[in-house]
């Protein structure tokens, strides 16, 4: 499959790629190494002068380095680091230590990575909880086993007669089948239903359902009570950390730690990466996908292009819509990407210091949060919903310098906070919509801030720089359509074989040749890798016959 | 405690670091080792193992056992005991090395320590007063059991530079691997440092008296709180370990001087320590055993390192050749955090350590809620260290 040169060998502007992938994010990169490593001549084009897309570090304020959106990792698939070498190549995943979510009236609830002294704190606020903690833990790793084996699987066309097809639909029913019929219909009802029902079943204390709300809608634009949000806490806890299910860590040096071991990777492997490249259109000739057109004119030809971009992006920024179906355009259209989510990242002086916490207590290195009841955390997307960021702020805040000794220097920090929820627009009554301004995003960062200071007094004395975030920033910096984290939100409707769209979710584009990696598609969202693994198996395996080496590639480790 | 008559009450002795130790022991985790109650772990072993290749970790290395090795003689007593030419070591060195009975038959590696030029200390595993003695006849050293006269700390991190230095330690950026030097840390007095350990990571140990030790343990944890430094257990340094390679006596092999079966025993070839072996240096015990075992092929076994797949570790698998012949047996194994594989030490057949290609499987007996998943997952042989940082040589070594 080599064309005219060895990788090494500078090109000139004509000659032919056997791939171009449009975007160096993490997916991007996974199916760039993957298709390099199977021989082929691959070039990454990335428009800003740094890759990584949504996992990136960057040093903003001398000293400190900043995970600037991504900030923690858990669901990056290990088959994928050991098939790509990524620890080798600098990857290396950390811990970390539970977490708090304080109370407004001065009390916090912690979590433990120890069972019995997480079970002894639950029990301080509800001693049933705390026994019933470990029914719920249960019966989310009974989804979790399900799950897991789905992610690095192409989901089937269920209106093909393909034997592919047909076999993997038959395998998805097996699984069903498998459960027995109580199971299959908590597996239905766990998919569908809100966060906030799902809680109700299990547990009492407002503050502990408030905290086992925090996964279930981050990145997503729906409330605790929003019916799906449910199986987005699934897909915050399938993950794990060296075979801890539904830990998570933090990548040492930030999550650009991903992106560099990744580019360093496929680099090793051959590939070309070229920053400050950003495509102004996918080339489209003779009904096929031929390669890309760079904002400053020049054109790379390629045998296939392969969009890490959104779906929505991809289709409705970068193509002509006369190479489109016009059905699949109106699919994508209604993609549901709305943006829910604002970032601060801040540079500290010192450690934050929260009188409710005891002396010692291993919280400031895991997650904290502010909102210590559901109705607090809904109340807060009542705002998103009115056009306005929340005013009481819903946060999924850490410090991951806590743990990692290269994030700050010694006795300094550096804090991440995500918060919900931020509209992509914004709207004051009856006015309609309007673009954020840097007033706006100001407004934004002071109501985090203030609400950390609230808790940690002296807060803001130490802080020695903000990065304020909002899906403006998203869109403009990462590309993020409406700043969606997720490229697309993680619902019920958008997930397995609808994802991106009815009839290609095979990482196929409308158009030959063209492709899908990015987490748009399956399985979707977060720093995982598995979209972008999928697609490079879907792209080598259409090759048939034409790969020479093909890259090693697990399938996903048994689940016993 | 005085009355050495009363010691079956007391059938462990404590480490002269033990009662911080057992303040942090938060969950009573405690194992005898050489006869001293040690931590197995500080309440988290993936937190431990995390530090120790992400910030600093402390791990109490007291109960090692230790001889002094002095006098005139010593040195030329040490290239006849030993693998490899002790003399030739420096002043200040260390050097990790091993040593045979006459059939050539491993028994015991440690490290040794050059304090002066006829002042050594030899530290290892288990106990060999009397090979010791009884080899010294007719060299003019004296050796002598010194294990509970001295406390040790083992540093391990790639902040343990960062930690030591602010610790006080002076001098530390040109301190090489394998090279010691003696330092006085503020509170914590004279001490001895030594740039090595048991993690294959930058790191130190750092050697003081008994009396002084928990001043030694306050001052390293005091200076090190910055730079995330925490203890950790036996169990944290067992996964560093075999990320790293190293061997254990009596885990990965049997000393010749325990070994019950005589089929048990190794020579430095069978257990990758062939490359300790100076045949150029002179007599020393075992050398006409080792080289007649290389060169009339008696050597029948291997220890390798392992890659295996999938994410269930190996312990105690079975290794099998095209799933049907056993070939050998794993005699460590862990999922490894740093590397992302499933790694695993094993004793094999020869000539298997080297024509086995993708032909070896391990058998793997997985309880799971009471019942066994039996798995046969690819073994392949992967070089050791399995993990290797630069940082481990970097002289002067980084902050983190």
């Amino acid at each position: 499959m080599k064309d005219t040169a060895a990788p090494s060998t500078p090109r000139s502007s004509n000659c032919i790629w056997d791939a171009v992938i449009v975007g160096a994010g993490h997916n991007g990169l996974v199916t760039a190494n993957y298709l390099a490593r199977s021989g082929l001549d691959v070039l990454v084009v990335e428009k800003n002068d740094w890759i990584g897309g949504a996992a990136v570090s960057r040093e903003l304020y001398p000293g400190f380095t900043y995970s600037n959106c991504s900030y923690v990792c858990s669901l990056f698939r290990p088959e994928i680091m050991r098939d790509l070498d990524l620890p080798a190549h600098g990857l290396q995943v950390l811990p970390y230590e539970g977490g708090a979510v304080f109370q407004r009236d001065g009390g916090y609830l912690a979590t433990y990575r120890d069972h019995e002294a997480n079970r002894r704190e639950i029990a301080r606020h509800s001693p049933r909880d705390a026994e019933n903690y470990d029914r719920y833990a249960r019966d989310l790793m009974r989804h979790c086993r399900f799950i897991r084996p789905l992610l690095m699987r192409t989901p089937p066309d269920p209106a093909s007669f393909k034997p592919r097809d047909l076999s993997e639909m038959a395998y998805l029913a097996r699984q069903f089948l498998a459960l027995g019929a109580d199971e299959a219909a908590d597996m239905v009802r766990f998919w569908t239903m809100s966060i906030s029902d799902y809680l109700d079943e299990y547990f009492e204390n407002d503050t502990l359902k408030a905290y086992m709300t925090v996964a279930a809608i981050t990145g997503t634009a729906l409330g605790p009570m929003s019916p799906g949000t449910a199986y987005v806490l699934l897909h915050h806890y399938m993950g794990d950390v060296d075979g801890n299910i539904g830990a998570w860590g933090y990548a040492r040096g930030g999550m650009g730690a991903v992106s560099q071991a990744l580019a360093a990777s496929f680099r090793g492997a051959g590939g070309t990466l070229r920053e400050n490249a950003p495509v102004a259109r996918i080339l489209v000739r003779s009904g096929r996908a031929e390669g890309v057109v760079l904002e400053d004119g020049e054109e790379i030809l390629a045998r296939r292009v392969i969009s890490n971009m959104d779906v929505k992006r991809t289709f409705l920024n970068c193509m002509d819509p006369t190479d489109l179906p016009e059905a699949f355009l109106g699919r994508v259209r209604s993609f549901k990407s709305r943006g829910s989510s604002g970032k601060l990242n801040i540079a500290l002086d010192g450690a934050p210091e929260f009188p409710a916490l005891p002396d010692g207590s291993p919280c400031l290195r895991g997650d904290l949060h502010f909102t210590d009841s559901v109705e607090r955390a809904e109340r807060a997307y009542d705002d998103w919903k009115a056009g306005r960021w929340s005013a009481d702020p819903f946060q999924d805040t850490m410090i991951p310098s806590m743990i990692d000794p290269t994030m700050a220097p010694p006795g300094k920090h550096f804090m991440s906070c995500f918060v919900q929820y931020c509209p992509p627009k914004l709207r004051n009554g009856a006015d309609g919509e309007r673009d954020w301004t840097d007033n706006d995003r100001d407004a934004f960062g002071k109501a985090v801030i203030d609400q950390i200071e609230d808790y940690a007094p002296g807060f803001k004395q130490r802080i020695l720089h903000v990065e304020v975030r909002t899906p403006r920033e998203l869109e403009a910096e990462v590309g993020l359509t409406d700043g969606n984290i997720f490229q697309g939100e993680l619902t019920f409707d958008q997930l397995l074989f609808n994802r991106p769209v009815p009839g290609y979710a095979q990482y196929r584009g409308p158009v030959p040749d063209l492709w899908m990696c990015g987490s748009s598609t399956h399985p979707g969202g977060g720093v995982m890798g598995a979209p972008g693994r999928n697609a490079a198996a879907e792209i080598l395996r259409s090759m048939r016959g034409g790969v020479g080496n093909r890259a090693e590639m697990r399938d996903a480790y048994p689940v016993l | 405690m005085n009355d050495l008559r009363h010691h079956f009450r007391t059938p462990l002795m404590r480490s002269p670091f033990h009662p911080r130790v057992e303040a942090a022991n938060v969950l009573n985790a405690w194992a005898p080792w050489a006869g001293v109650t040690t931590a197995l772990n500080f309440g988290d072993v993936a937190m431990e193992h995390s530090s120790i290749r992400n910030s600093a970790s402390l791990y109490d290395i007291s109960p090692m056992i230790k001889y002094a090795i002095e006098g005139p003689g010593a040195a030329a007593y040490l290239d006849r005991l030993t693998l490899r030419r002790a003399s030739a070591l420096p002043v200040g060195a260390v050097q990790y090395t091993s040593w045979c009975n006459d059939a050539g038959h491993v028994l015991d590696d440690g490290t040794l320590f050059r304090l002066g030029e006829d002042r050594f200390r030899l530290c290892c595993q288990e106990r060999h007063l009397p090979w010791l003695q009884d080899s010294a006849i007719g060299f003019d050293v004296s050796i002598r059991d010194e294990t509970e006269a001295i406390a040790g700390l083992s540093l391990q991190g790639p902040t343990s530079f960062s930690v030591l230095s602010a610790a006080g330690g002076a001098d530390l950026a040109s301190l090489k691997p394998f090279r010691l030097a003696e330092m006085h840390l503020g509170p914590a007095g004279p001490v001895m440092v030594s740039r090595t350990g048991f993690t294959g990571d930058l790191g130190y140990e750092i050697w003081t008296t008994p009396d002084r030790a928990l001043d030694l343990w306050d001052h390293l944890m005091a200076a090190g709180t910055p730079h995330r430094l925490r203890p950790v257990g036996t169990e944290a340094l067992n996964i560093a370990r075999i990320e790293a390679g190293f061997i254990i006596a009596n885990m990965d092999f049997i000393c010749a001087e325990q070994v019950l079966r005589p089929d048990r025993a190794r020579q430095p070839d069978e257990i990758g320590l062939g490359w300790m072996v100076d045949l150029d240096k002179g007599a020393f015990n075992g050398r006409n055993a080792i080289r007649a075992a290389r060169e009339g092929g008696m050597l029948h076994w291997a220890l390798v390192g392992l890659d295996i797949e999938g994410n269930v570790p190996a312990e105690g698998a079975e290794l099998y050749l095209d799933g049907k012949k056993a070939v050998g047996q794993v005699t460590a194994a862990v999922w490894s955090p740093t590397t992302k594989r499933n790694l695993a030490l094993a004793q094999i057949r020869r000539p298997w350590h080297r024509d086995a290609g993708d032909r070896l499987r391990a058998e793997i007996y997985a309880l799971r809620e009471l019942q066994y998943h039996k798995l046969m997952l690819r073994a392949r042989i992967a070089r050791r260290p399995f993990f290797n940082p630069p940082r481990r040589r970097a002289t002067p070594p980084g902050m983190f």
